[in-house]
């Protein structure tokens, strides 16, 4: 319709990590590196930014409440404003990137970017990327229940600092960080030395892109789930299934490490959730029942759903209680009809998520 | 039948206003636009993001990404009010006997026009000000409420408060209101000459399906137009509880179109509509009839203003394309 409205949105990428993990040196990666692509930057403060650009805006952090009598319905209303501000001048910049804070709460950052109709008109949550330090992630777990959630809400995750822990602190850490969120990318970096295709244009809120880009999406285990022959952490989530491409034998050998973690500061958890067809009917009362009453415990969801009858695949993702779900493509020959979804979160009742879920299969 | 004498310039246009007949459009990249026998310009900041017009003295008054505030005279002369370093200036009021209001972060500023700066502080950051039509006293909105700060003299604020976050503020023309708009898709006002605590002291004012971002008041503060729907809504204000138990006009209504911006005539009960596409209505509250001033354009219309004899009005668009319509064609 109109010039403005007709704009491509404006991807956001979302910088979490405590005080020392590496932020700032990524962030002057970013800006320096001669990528050809110019970005607007979002700061708690000028700091230790070295780089003299226009396009770095200093905010403070203010979080609204949505009066809807919702506690998770939390927006970052310096953002909405300043986004306002960028856009009005859009063609600075190619991209927006928003850094927060050691112990900010990345929850009102993204959802800001779903709740906001102005900022939602324009711009589009990329992805959101996580920095840890590797040798300090241990002590961070004991003392802050941010650095969990930085790490539970993420679809990047760059394990900083490896160059300071022994390849088995490393292998450690890595593996604390998938028992928190086991879909996120991990990479590990030195002074936040990364290519920076992983961590820009991700797409990862992008229903479209989302689960497509992302070969891991339920995978992890078979894939780079970091599992020492000791394999003393806390498997929450573990379904071994099968690839289906290349060993389609069922070795289904759920070993689920019952008992209590060793991993005493991790309390976040995950569930993977296997299904066959789905009962819309069934289906979508029950994803809205659930995003309702456990929302506030809900990090993040992320599904591809298989409808029985429906020739396309359904792709769903949430925070808390938003919940976004659409057609992604039609289902490919041979391609597995199934449904999957994850959820990563706190408190959830994992029996009955699994038992609701099932029931929302087609009956046989 | 109205003309339009069309402007065509680059970009978001962040306000609009007639200096002494001469109309003026401030963009967002910094450049202050007149019609002034010719299209002359003058540049203001680099980024320009907040915008009113001082009538008492003729001026404009305009906040930057530059973190300048700037007064903007007839004649185009930019001159410095304030440098606040890189703060984003995104907000400013003009208020009586020459001071200026601007505010960034948790503070708001008031510069009297003998030089002295005052700081009103606040707990949660500064999104909106406005000056009382009376008096030297300024409020600030922020998040649950907003505070009501005498300039001149030391003492506690009076805080009027309501939960959620409140995005702009304005007086009622007689000082009797105060009105907010808010992150979520309301207005709230409350009642000066209420008891603090009264329950009559609230107005609620909802339904609308968007956030409210322009509000103007009628001649004599007697009606309160609103964007936010698919028409101008528009309060009564001329009872002693204001809009309370009444329902609102909504004037210039259109299917699925949204309405941006909305200007009061300066005399008369009419409002300039400006809709998301780009097309202006006037519209009469005494009877609704409605007269086309423009038709849709290349943007959402951002901003307007009637020059005082209330027969032009100015209008920008978030794509640039402006212009002026003069009502008697």
């Amino acid at each position: 319709m109109t010039e403005t409205s007709a704009q491509k949105p404006i991807p956001v990428t979302v910088l979490t990590g405590y005080l020392g993990s590496g932020k700032t040196t990524l962030l002057n990666r970013i800006l320096s590196e001669n990528h050809g692509r110019k970005y607007a930057v979002i700061v708690n403060e000028f700091g230790e930014i070295g780089i003299d650009n226009d396009l770095i805006v200093e905010s403070d952090e203010e979080i609204y409440e949505m009066n809807n009598g919702c506690v998770c319905c939390t927006v970052r209303g310096d953002l909405i404003r300043v986004v306002e501000g960028l856009m009005r001048r859009p063609g600075r910049f190619d991209a927006i990137i928003v850094e927060t804070t050691g112990l900010a709460d990345p929850v009102p950052v993204a959802q800001t970017f779903f709740m906001d109709d102005d900022v939602r008109a324009k711009t589009e949550l990329d992805a959101v990327v996580a920095l840890v330090d590797a040798k300090h992630l241990p002590l961070r777990l004991k003392d802050s229940r941010e650095a969990e959630d930085q790490i539970a809400f993420a679809d990047v995750v760059l394990l900083n600092k490896t160059d300071l822990v022994t390849p088995e602190e490393l292998e450690r850490v890595e593996a604390t960080v998938r028992v928190i969120n086991p879909s996120a990318r991990i990479y590990r970096t030195q002074r936040s030395e990364i290519d920076l295709g992983k961590v820009l244009d991700q797409g990862a809120f992008n229903l479209d892109r989302a689960l497509e880009n992302d070969p891991h999406f339920l995978d992890q285990d078979d894939h780079d789930h970091v599992c020492g022959p000791d394999c003393d952490h806390d498997h929450h989530h573990h379904d071994h299934h099968h690839h289906d491409h290349d060993h389609d034998h069922d070795h289904h050998h759920h070993h689920h490490h019952d008992g209590p973690s060793p991993i005493h500061d991790v309390t976040v958890q995950s569930i993977s959730l296997r299904g066959g067809e789905m009962n819309p009917d069934r289906f979508f009362p029950w994803i809205q029942k659930i995003t309702q009453t456990d929302g506030p415990n809900i990090l993040r969801l992320k599904g591809i759903i298989a409808f029985a009858g429906d020739a396309e695949r359904y792709v769903v993702q949430g925070v808390h209680m938003i919940i976004e779900g659409d057609h992604q493509r039609p289902w490919k020959d041979g391609e597995k009809r199934e449904s999957r979804l994850v959820f990563i979160g706190r408190d959830l009742d994992r029996e009955k998520i699994e038992r609701t879920f099932k029931a929302c299969e087609v009956q046989a | 039948m109205p003309t339009v004498a069309p402007l065509d310039l680059e970009g978001h246009v962040v306000g609009v206003a007639f200096l002494k007949d001469v109309p003026f459009f401030a963009g967002a990249a910094g450049t202050i636009h007149r019609l002034d026998h010719g299209h002359k310009t003058t540049e203001a900041h680099d980024g320009l993001l907040s915008f009113v017009s001082d009538e008492a003295n003729d001026t404009l008054l305009t906040g930057g990404e530059d973190g300048k505030v700037m007064r903007i005279s007839a004649d185009g002369t930019a001159s410095l009010v304030a440098d606040t370093g890189r703060k984003w200036i995104s907000q400013v009021a003009a208020g009586p006997q020459g001071a200026v209001a601007y505010a960034y972060g948790k503070t708001t500023h008031v510069r009297l026009s003998d030089g002295t700066t005052r700081e009103f502080p606040e707990q949660r950051t500064v999104e909106g000000i406005a000056f009382a039509p009376k008096g030297l006293r300024i409020a600030a909105a922020r998040y649950n409420g907003v505070s009501l700060h005498w300039v001149a003299m030391a003492g506690q604020p009076v805080d009027l408060e309501w939960k959620g976050a409140h995005t702009g503020v304005t007086f009622s023309p007689d000082g009797r209101f105060v009105v907010t708009a808010m992150q979520e898709n309301a207005l709230h006002g409350w009642k000066l000459d209420a008891k603090p605590g009264a329950e009559a002291r609230h107005m609620r004012m909802t339904g609308y399906p968007a956030k409210v971002k322009s509000l103007s008041w009628s001649a004599k503060g007697k009606w309160l137009a609103s964007s936010g729907a698919p028409a101008a809504i528009v309060w009564p204000f001329q009872g002693k509880d204001g809009p309370m138990g009444k329902a609102p006009l909504e004037l210039g209504t259109r299917a699925n179109i949204m309405v941006t911006t909305v200007a009061c005539h300066p005399a008369d009960d009419i409002v300039a509509i400006g809709y998301e596409d780009g097309m202006i209505l006037a519209a009469r509250f005494a009877d609704s009839k409605e007269v086309l001033l423009r038709r849709p354009g290349n943007g959402a219309i951002t901003a307007m203003a009637w020059n005082k004899s209330g027969r032009q009005l100015a209008f920008g668009s978030a794509a640039g394309d402006c212009g002026v319509v003069d009502i008697a064609g």
